[in-house]
């Protein structure tokens, strides 16, 4: 029985159709990205999972709950946490205060002191950069700190959003590292990537959308050997199709 | 001419104009509209006054207290009643409610109490006047000043102790983000009204007090002075309209000064003319800050 399940979503931007079905699953445990190019409904997808776009048809179950349809902060409630693209820090915030938001959902005051030491052990640069405002900090702190905050909230569903875009190939290095490490203490990731070799080495399973559907899917080893995993980054298939106007 | 009497008289004036100016931001930092019903809020904290006291015989202490809460409760409703429905609509859908909910509310006064100013009723020792060192000045002068110090010391520490005012500043920076923690987007929206609502009943009271009257327009002026120090001080910050409203104040007074007595009753058109002239060379106000303008949806 998957923990989140995701039936023929269809979702658009307007007039701009994004998604054409997409059926995904994870099961819990489990560790699966959604890759692809620029622009094939991957943040869609996640968007519409959290609450914040409102998809045309489908549905989304998570936990055997239906959730279609709800507001982001009932479906957080549940227990999903999406670091969304692009970090989006609190930057007039201090990085204590990002956290304590981030521990708004189910807040103990016991177990707040205990899990602000565990995001102190997994990402050291926070506690020295604790009562700086987070705007301060570099692109890949905030994506340390964007990690953490959605981690205070112990979701039992990690949704992260391109964590690797904009940073530098050390940063990278340290935050795929960093994904492998919370897969190990039991997290279920949903992982969205445009880096799908460097994707595939960490992953259970992968899907590969193109034009807003899924084009392939199954286990990493599997999407290896179907796809030349470099044309598909490279741009065999442009993304100027990858949404079709329907008027 | 700059003694302490223009001193106190500046700082109180000031002090009134911050608080207008704060009440209106909070709104527009989150929902990211200018709540033109705003000044509604401080004219239906006057009638609360002059009720309580005609109908009530309410004494003066109770007659403020209703104000302020008449002015919050109204704040509240209007945000449930009529902005909630819409929020997810155009922001020009939010900018026209607000304009309906100021003619609705002025027109509900009209109708039911009088379309003629009515006497309000303050305290006795509104008017009494103190010496210091020299200066005599009003006692509401002073009272302004101190009540606006307590109630920015209030607003900050609940915006900077609290998690509430903590998603509240979270909010005004990034409002989908803010829903994605968990916080009710309605929570936050409401908060900010009721907070808006409690500043414009306050203000009120010291609004009134110096024509000692209320009419169903008397919201237009504190409006447009908020509105005015807000885009001046800068749109994305509380801190922005608390020195909006201090240099609208303190250039107020100069002009009354400096202005000869023939051209003191043109003392708005220079005031406006000098906003004009700054906002051509600093169109960012006062106090510039890079808030991202997501809206609410």
């Amino acid at each position: 029985m998957a923990m989140l399940t995701v039936e023929n979503l269809e979702a658009s931007y307007g007039a701009v159709r994004a998604l054409h079905g997409i059926s995904i699953e994870v099961a819990e445990g489990e560790l699966v990205a959604l890759l692809g190019v620029n622009g094939v409904g991957k943040s869609t997808t996640l968007k519409s999972i959290m609450g914040v776009l409102r998809p045309v048809k489908g549905t989304i179950t998570f936990e055997g709950q239906e959730i279609t349809n709800r507001s982001p902060e009932k479906i957080v409630k549940r227990g999903i946490s999406l670091v969304p693209e692009g970090r989006e820090i609190f930057g007039t915030l201090t990085v204590e205060e990002n956290l304590r938001l981030g521990a708004y959902v189910g807040f103990k005051r016991d177990r707040y002191k205990a899990d602000l030491e565990e995001m102190f052990e997994l990402f050291p640069i926070l506690k020295d950069r604790f009562h700086q405002a987070g705007g301060l900090l570099s692109g890949g702190e905030q994506q340390m700190l964007a990690i953490a905050r959605a981690l205070m909230g112990h979701p039992k569903l990690i949704m992260l959003d391109e964590p690797s875009l904009g940073l530098s190939p050390a940063m990278t290095d340290q935050i795929f590292q960093l994904i492998v490490t919370l897969k190990e203490r039991g997290s279920t990731i949903l992982l969205v990537e445009q880096n799908a070799e460097r994707a595939l080495e960490i992953v259970d399973r992968a899907y590969l959308l193109a034009n807003g559907q899924i084009e392939h899917a199954g286990t990493a080893e599997e999407i290896k050997r179907k796809v030349d995993v470099a044309s598909v980054y490279f741009g065999d298939q442009t993304d100027a199709d990858s949404c079709e106007v329907s008027l | 001419m700059i003694d302490l009497e223009f001193v106190i008289n500046t700082l109180s004036l000031g002090s009134l104009y911050a608080l207008l100016a704060l009440g209106l931001v909070l709104v527009y930092g989150i929902l990211k509209l200018v709540n033109f019903a705003y000044g509604e809020y401080i004219m239906i904290a006057g009638y609360a006054i002059y009720l309580s006291a005609t109908l009530l015989h309410a004494p003066w202490y109770l007659t403020l207290l209703i104000a302020v809460l008449a002015a919050v409760l109204v704040s509240y409703l209007t945000e449930l009643i009529a902005f909630r429905p819409v929020r997810s609509q155009s922001p020009n859908a939010l900018i026209v409610t607000s304009f309906a909910v100021s003619v609705f509310l002025q027109n509900v006064v009209l109708i039911m109490v009088s379309p003629r100013a009515r006497p309000v009723q303050l305290p006795f020792f509104f008017s009494r006047t103190i010496e210091i060192a020299g200066a005599t000045v009003p006692l509401r002068n002073l009272l302004v000043i101190a009540v606006t110090a307590v109630l920015l010391v209030a607003l900050s520490l609940l915006m900077k102790k609290t998690v509430v005012g903590m998603a509240m500043r979270a909010a005004a920076d990034k409002f989908t983000t803010t829903r994605l923690m968990g916080v009710p987007a309605n929570l936050v929206i409401s908060t900010a009204f009721v907070i808006s609502g409690l500043l414009a009943g306050v203000a009120s009271i010291f609004w009134v007090s110096r024509s000692a009257s209320v009419d169903p327009l008397t919201g237009a002026a504190p409006l447009l002075i908020a509105f005015i120090a807000v885009v001046t001080g800068g749109m994305h910050s509380t801190v922005g309209a608390v020195v909006g409203g201090f240099v609208y104040g303190l250039v107020f007074n100069l002009l009354s000064v400096t202005l000869p007595a023939s051209m003191i009753s043109y003392r708005d058109a220079f005031m406006f003319a000098l906003v004009v002239v700054f906002l051509l060379f600093r169109p960012a106000g006062i106090i510039k800050r890079g808030y991202t303008e997501e809206r609410v949806g």
